[in-house]
Order: C-alpha cells, then sequence, then structure tokens
C-alpha cells in the first residue's frame, strides 16, 4: 500500500488534491477566524448563528455566493474579467507546491524554490491590476493603481531582505534553509543575531512587506471600502468576487508559511523534542497559524493609513534599513 | 530634520504600535458584551415609555380607569379616545374603550400626569410592529387589558370579593413593569 502511495503519478495526485484542499479548507475557515478574531477584538461573539458557534458559516456564505449571477458588466474586457479570478488563484496554490510541511512533506522538493515562489508570487498583483483595468469602472481603476505602486514600493524592500536572507543560507531550496536552522529556537534564522545584530528587524521587514504585498490592513489601499466601494473587484459579483476574497487569504498562507521557513524555523521544533514526521508538520502549523492570527489581530488594531505615508514608510525606511541590513551581513560575513 | 530625531520617531512609532496591539488584545480576552437580540433583551429602565398601558389593580384584578376624560382633555395631540359605562352594583364609571394614536402620540407624559387614578402608564413593550395601520392608530388599549386581566384570574382561582376602589390618589410616578419576556 505505502509502496502504491509512492509511484510517481500517484504522489502528484495526492499532493494536487491536498494543496487545493488545504487551500480551500483554509480560504473559507480563516474568513471565519478572521469575523470571530474581529468579534473578539471589539468584545463581540462574532457570527454564530450557522451551526455550532458559527461553524457552518463558511458553507452558508459560499451557498450564497454561488446562488448569485455571474455578471459582466457592458463594456467590459470580457476575457480579461474572467481571466483575472482564475491569475489571482493559481499563484497561491502553485507556491504551496514548493513550501516544505515537514522533513519530507513536500510536493516539489525544488532547487530553486524561494525564487519560484516569489515569481510567481508577483503575477497575483497582475491579476489584480487586469481584474480592476478589465471592469472600467473608475473605482477599479484607482485601485489597480494602487495596487501596482504599492507592490513596487514594497517588492524591494522584500527582496533586499530575501537577499540577506540567501547570503546567509546560502541556498534557494526551501527545505535546506529549513534544516539549516535545526536544534532549538536560538537557531532560527530570525535569532541569529552573531551574523547579523538586525537579524529580528529583517523579520519584522519581511512581515511587514508580507501584509502590504497581499493588501492586507493597514495596508488595504487596494480595496479601501469607504473610498473605493471594494477596489479591483467592484464590478465582481457572485463567486467571482469569492474567489478574490479566497485568493487573499489563500496568499496570507503562503506569504506567512514563507516567513515561516525563512525566519521561524520550518518545521523545526523550538526546544528540540517532538520532531520529525508529523510532529515537524504539527510545529510548522502551529507557527504558521500564530502568525496568521498576528496578521488578523493587526487588521483589526490599526486603521487603514494614507497613501503617501504608506508609500513614504516604503522608501524612506524599509528600503533604507534593509540596504544598511544587506550591508552590514555582507561585511560580517567577510569579517567572521 | 535630523538624522537622530527621525531614527528616534520610528522607535516611538514601532513601540506606540506595539501598544496598540497590547490594548486590542487585552480586549480581546474580556468577556463579550453582545445581548443576543432575539434570544436575549435588555430589562428596559424604569422611565422607558412605550405606548400607554391601563393598568391593573393587583387587589381586584380590574382596570382602576374611572374614564374620568381628564387624559382625553390633557392630552396635546388629542389621540386619545375613551368610552365609559356605569355596571352594575358599581359606584364609580369604569372604562369599556381605551384607544391610542399611537402614530400621533408624543410621548409627552400628559396623559399619565393628568390622570387622577393612576390607571394610565407607559409599557415597556417596545416590540410593536404590525401589517395593519390601525394597530397603530387605534391601538385598542383596552382589549390588552382585558387579556392582563384574564391572566389575573387564572393566577387568583378564587377571586376575592370586589373591594371598595381606594379613593383617587395623587399621581405618582408609573410603577416600573415587570422584565418584559420576548420569544
Ligand atoms: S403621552 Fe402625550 S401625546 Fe401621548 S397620549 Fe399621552 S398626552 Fe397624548
Ligand atoms: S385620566 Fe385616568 S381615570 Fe381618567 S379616563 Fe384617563 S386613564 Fe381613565
Amino acid at each position: 500500500m505505502m509502496k502504491f502511495l509512492t509511484i510517481e503519478p500517484v504522489r502528484v495526485l495526492l499532493y494536487l488534491v491536498g494543496i487545493i484542499a488545504f487551500t480551500a479548507a483554509n480560504a473559507a475557515y480563516l474568513v471565519l477566524a478572521e469575523r470571530k478574531g474581529a468579534g473578539r477584538i471589539q468584545r463581540r461573539p462574532g457570527p454564530n448563528e450557522a451551526g455550532w458557534a458559527g461553524i457552518l458559516q463558511p458553507v452558508a456564505d459560499g451557498i450564497k455566493l454561488l446562488a448569485k449571477q455571474v455578471m459582466v458588466p457592458p463594456g467590459t474586457d470580457s476575457l480579461l474579467f474572467r481571466a483575472a479570478p482564475l491569475m489571482v488563484m493559481a499563484p497561491p496554490l502553485l507556491c504551496l507546491a514548493v513550501i516544505p510541511f515537514g522533513d519530507t512533506i513536500v510536493a516539489c522538493n525544488l532547487n530553486i524554490g524561494l525564487l519560484f515562489v516569489f515569481s510567481f508570487g508577483s503575477i497575483n498583483v497582475m491579476a489584480l491590476m487586469l481584474g480592476g483595468w478589465a471592469s472600467r469602472n473608475k473605482f477599479a481603476i484607482i485601485s489597480s493603481a494602487r495596487v501596482v505602486s504599492q507592490n513596487v514600493a514594497y517588492e524591494i524592500p522584500m527582496l533586499l531582505v530575501v537577499i540577506t536572507m540567501l547570503m546567509v543560507t546560502g541556498t534557494m531550496n526551501l527545505g535546506e534553509i529549513v534544516r539549516q536552522q535545526a536544534g532549538g529556537f536560538w537557531h532560527w534564522n530570525l535569532l541569529k543575531v552573531w551574523v547579523n545584530p538586525f537579524m529580528p528587524v529583517t523579520f519584522i521587514i519581511f512581515f511587514i512587506c508580507m501584509l502590504a504585498e497581499t493588501n492586507r490592513a493597514p495596508f488595504d489601499m487596494a480595496e479601501a471600502e469607504s473610498e473605493l466601494v471594494a477596489g479591483a473587484f467592484t464590478e465582481y459579483g457572485g463567486m467571482g468576487f469569492g474567489v478574490f476574497f479566497m485568493a487573499e487569504y489563500a496568499n496570507i498562507v503562503v506569504g506567512c508559511s514563507l516567513a515561516t521557513i525563512l525566519f521561524l524555523g520550518g518545521w523545526q521544533s523550538p526546544i528540540g523534542v517532538l520532531s520529525g514526521g508529523w510532529f515537524g508538520a504539527a510545529w510548522f502549523l502551529v507557527k504558521l497559524y500564530a502568525l496568521i492570527f498576528t496578521v488578523i489581530w493587526i487588521r483589526w488594531t490599526f486603521p487603514r493609513t494614507q497613501f503617501y505615508s504608506l508609500l513614504n514608510l516604503s522608501w524612506k525606511i524599509l528600503i533604507p534599513v534593509s540596504l544598511v541590513t544587506l550591508l552590514l551581513t555582507g561585511v560580517m560575513m567577510k569579517i567572521l | 530634520m535630523s538624522l537622530f530625531s527621525s531614527i528616534s520617531e520610528v522607535f516611538k512609532g514601532f513601540k506606540s504600535l506595539l501598544v496598540g496591539m497590547r490594548i486590542t488584545a487585552g480586549q480581546a480576552v474580556k468577556p463579550t458584551i453582545t445581548v443576543q437580540y432575539p434570544h436575549q433583551t435588555l430589562k428596559m429602565p424604569d422611565r422607558f415609555r412605550g405606548h400607554l398601558e391601563l393598568t391593573i389593580d393587583p387587589a381586584t384584578g380590574q382596570t382602576k380607569c374611572t374614564a374620568c376624560g381628564l387624559c382625553v382633555r390633557a392630552c396635546p395631540s388629542d389621540c386619545i379616545d375613551l368610552d365609559g359605562l356605569k355596571k352594575e352594583g358599581e359606584k364609580r364609571k369604569s372604562v369599556s374603550k381605551y384607544e391610542q394614536n399611537f402614530t400621533q402620540c408624543s410621548l409627552c407624559g400628559c396623559c399619565v400626569d393628568a390622570c387622577p387614578s393612576d390607571a394610565i402608564q407607559y409599557s415597556k413593550d417596545y416590540n410593536v410592529v404590525s401589517f395593519n395601520r390601525d394597530d397603530f392608530g387605534k391601538m385598542d388599549l383596552f382589549r390588552k387589558a382585558e387579556i392582563k386581566k384574564q391572566d389575573w384570574l387564572k393566577a387568583h382561582p378564587q377571586p376575592p370579593a370586589p373591594v371598595v376602589p381606594p379613593p383617587p390618589t395623587t399621581p405618582a410616578a408609573p410603577a416600573p413593569a415587570p422584565e418584559q419576556k420576548q420569544p
């Protein structure tokens, strides 16, 4: 039986189904988690009518969205308009293929995993831009312009941080990066201050950029409801809107997984016990969801920033600081 | 701005973010304060003003209203319509029809103040809905009082001998109604 599971086509099929199921379940239930979290922070119980404690709420929402008519408004570029939801959902699914959930639990152990994630991650921006542009709606177009300028601004510090990490780890293989962080939390890249005293700062920069890249509050200028209706998704109804919404959460999962792998030691146990195999996957998920809940917590704590302060933060603070850490890492690696 | 002041500003800003997150985390662990409305309801405060209702004398189970008409005259919006009749063997008149036009009532309280026998008060009923305009235009308070009389009879299986109605007293503040239980 186990032999059968390891035949290549069967393995690929299993991972395919697993990743799609993981993404869909996360997208559906993170919406509920988000609403519950928002409720707790505002001292409400959150949705609690559908099923026990609201556990069926995503199902109810899904049925509602599926039952709605998918409209293509007149005057839109109907091909791009239909393609945008597909393009926004595909990259996170692809990225999850190279993310190692455990020592051996990875769909595709790619040597250039890190590069792969970043190259496909940027398709997401293009999809949002196309969706907004194809909608032929002024709010959607403003939102597209914002998405592009925001992502250009935040891609730079993010990649600078990633280059720093590359210099430290010396490999783009995500599994290898995690393996280097074995042996307790003081070996995690987050706390490798002997390599670079600014390592925690790098993590914070990465996290902030991840928030901005996934268009999460307080950087959700792309769908600033109060000024842009629903941003790039203004003209989408029914499941078209639902897919954009789910893709946002899928992207958060990918971003947080990457942060876990790069900085928090992926599947490594923090104190050396209960490591390996399925325990590793459990550790990975614990770290992943801790980060995701921080993302939700941040959303319900801070108000949306203004657009110019968003760009100021990137160009005046994050980029200089990440350049300094890059240089410092280079210098320290040369000296030590 | 010098380099150092801008650096210290970044640190201050970052610290303020952490303070904000600590505050929301602190709120998140406190108990929720939501009233799950259709399942739970709040007790209305004593001064809540709903539509009028005729009070029932807890001793006799009868309405206290003597159909004197003072409330009709006191009402600035002219929205009370009542009628009374004299029952066999009773000294006073008793009310036989009491309609309030709740669409025009300004809840000013003149009628409650004017009543010499404490016969009307504000109900604590805020769930008033209907498909029929007349349910508000001619809100039949007498019928509602009759229903309450039936309840009173059920609660007191042997009605006590009719007692002499107490002399009219000076109007007092309306007695607090019992907590409203909604389905
Ligand atoms: S509250 Fe005022 S307006 Fe309403 S019935 Fe009484 S006197 Fe008239
Ligand atoms: S003033 Fe009081 S007793 Fe007189 S008619 Fe009005 S409710 Fe009845």
